[in-house]
């Protein structure tokens, strides 16, 4: 069981004093898998990457990646097939983005051709021989991804990968994340944007050390079981108050009013809304994420 | 071995680029050639060799100038990359952390022995030209003082990994090195003359004396450059030192190593325990 998942941790502590940062954290993560963990800064995502590297060890619980203990003596044996993107990544800025990617490369024993390729895929060819000084934040991101693809991982850590990043070069991140899963890669990634947690297989979402929940969107919308907003607009706003009557709708202004369901109710609402005359146009909004958070955070407190 | 190599040789790369390492070789060069020249003036009265003239002058400027180097390259080793936020990356490569320490060590090591070779060399060459040949008595002293100058740098290398490892702060790391090199290079010796002084040799015995110099690497290696010649002696004031001294040029060297040793280990030790 535990040598078949890539990562495996279970009632994961760590403990600083009397305050838990992580606290009795269950994860497993199977091969070629993409788990996301959202969370407030200070949840204890970061800390529990860093442990799931080995870098620090937990205060309770078990950690197995790749089936050995990342803090033991194996683990060196296969850190070379392990990337890792941190948060903020930073670089000595002397050195030219080459000669960073060629240094880290050595040190995971990566023929120095293979470092060149991956800067060209970042898209930092052109800047290859400049100091790292003079880049910007989202090309010392695009660095930083670069370094953690070296060796060709079987399994990422990527902590706010996308922060800095300008839509284009995202696009290329989330090229870069679907080829490292096509090829078995197992990730597992920490973000605050939607657009990168909608890549995952699966969300944890974390609150002050705890794992409140971890499953699919879909699955975690039907857990916090938050209403849908359906926002119409409509040509003639006194035509509509008949309609808006039976109803508990809340006004936005003269000409646009709001209401809410449930999800399975979602058909419903929409088809009685698009019988009224003259709607102009209806949006349907569903829960964002941070609701779901609130939400999710709110039932585990009780 | 290899990743030993790679941290080292990232080190003495980035000493290049910052500009330290020929800002080294510069001031060191242009100290010795201040040194050697006016050092070597007045000599021909005293019919001594300009070069055993110049060794004194130059172990002086090695007291003071090589630690702070030394402490300069390596109090920000560990700690500033920890501030950078570069460690915590490296530390995620297949590598254990005694690499980290020791390929640094061998960079920064590099880079200081290059400074004082090139640096002290240039003051010898120099004085080849005025001065015409040397005999061997005074090239060995030379070589010695090149080479235990070298020594001391590793020692404050190595006490500047042990700051840099133990302190969360890099401003911390900066005042405890500097309080090192006030400590070892100029207080020590302050405090022990004025013991020596003032107890007027009832209590501490020669031997003793001796013993509390070992306490001090820069006392040592004034021992093994000043006192290691009858004819330097005299110049540098130590001839009386010179002879009570009990202890060996090899042992007076294996002390100094071992001021590499201890707080290199220690160091290592530190690191190793640290989160990062």
């Amino acid at each position: 069981m535990t040598i078949s998942q890539t990562i495996f941790m279970e009632g994961v502590s760590k403990r600083y004093g009397d305050s838990y940062v992580v606290r009795d954290v269950d994860l497993s993560i199977a091969p070629g898998e993409c788990v996301a963990i959202v969370g407030h800064n200070g949840a204890g995502k970061s800390t529990l990457v860093k442990m799931a590297l080995g870098l620090i060890t937990p205060t309770a619980g078990r950690i197995a990646l790749l089936g050995e203990n990342p803090a033991g003596r194996h683990a060196m044996a296969f850190r070379s097939r392990i990337g890792f993107l941190p948060e903020n990544v930073a670089f000595s800025a002397a050195m030219t983005g080459r000669e960073v990617l060629r240094f880290y490369a050595r040190l995971k024993q990566v023929p120095l051709g293979g470092a060149d390729r991956l800067l060209e895929r970042v898209g930092l060819a052109a800047a290859a021989r400049r100091r790292v000084g003079t880049y910007s934040k989202g090309m010392r991101q695009r660095l930083g991804l670069a370094q953690a693809l070296l060796g060709e991982p079987r399994v990422l850590f990527l902590d706010e990968p996308t922060t800095g990043l300008d839509i284009e070069s995202r696009q290329m991140f989330y090229d870069v994340m679907a080829e490292l899963r096509d090829a078995g890669a197992t990730l597992l990634l920490s973000s605050h944007a939607l657009s990168d947690i909608e890549q995952a297989d699966r969300i944890a979402i974390m609150k002050a050390g705890r794992m409140l929940a971890c499953g699919a969107l879909p699955e975690l919308r039907r857990l916090a079981d938050l209403p849908l907003r359906i926002r119409v607009h409509v040509v003639d706003g006194n035509a509509a108050r008949e309609f808006t009557a039976r109803r508990s709708v809340q006004w936005l202004d003269d000409l646009r009013f709001e209401m809410t369901c449930a999800d399975d109710g979602k058909v419903e609402a929409i088809r009685s809304v698009s019988l009224l005359q003259g709607v102009r146009d209806i949006e349907v909004m569903p829960p964002t994420l941070v609701d779901l958070c609130d939400e999710l955070t709110r039932e585990a407190a009780e | 071995m290899n990743a030993i190599a790679t941290i080292a040789g990232r080190e003495i790369r980035d000493g290049l680029r910052n500009r330290w390492a020929i800002g080294a070789v510069l001031l060191m060069a242009g100290l010795a050639l201040t040194l050697a020249f006016l050092g070597s003036a007045p000599t021909g009265v005293v019919g001594a060799s300009p070069l055993e003239v110049t060794v004194v002058s130059l172990s002086s400027l090695t007291i003071f100038l090589v630690p702070l180097i030394a402490l300069l390259l390596s109090h920000d080793a560990i700690v500033g990359e920890r501030d950078r936020g570069t460690l915590l990356l490296l530390l995620s490569y297949p590598l254990s952390r005694w690499h980290v320490l020791f390929g640094k060590f061998l960079g920064h090591l590099s880079i200081l022995t290059v400074a004082t070779v090139l640096g002290y060399g240039a003051a010898g060459v120099a004085l080849s030209f005025t001065a015409g040949e040397f005999d061997a008595d005074s090239l060995g002293s030379f070589a010695r003082l090149v080479g235990s100058s070298v020594l001391l740098g590793a020692v404050f290398v190595a006490l500047g990994y042990l700051i840099s490892a133990t302190v969360r702060e890099r401003a911390t790391a900066a005042g405890l090195a500097i309080g090192i090199w006030l400590v070892l290079v100029l207080l020590y010796d302050m405090a022990l003359l004025g013991l020596v002084v003032a107890d007027q040799g009832r209590t501490i015995s020669a031997a003793a004396f001796n013993w509390l110099l070992l306490l001090d690497p820069a006392d040592i290696f004034r021992l093994i450059n000043l006192a290691g010649l009858s004819r330097t002696s005299l110049f540098a004031g130590m001839a009386g030192l010179a002879e009570q001294m009990q202890f060996g040029r090899a042992v007076l060297l294996t002390a100094l190593a071992a001021w590499v040793a201890v707080p290199l280990a220690l160091a290592a030790f530190v690191f190793s325990r640290k989160e990062p």
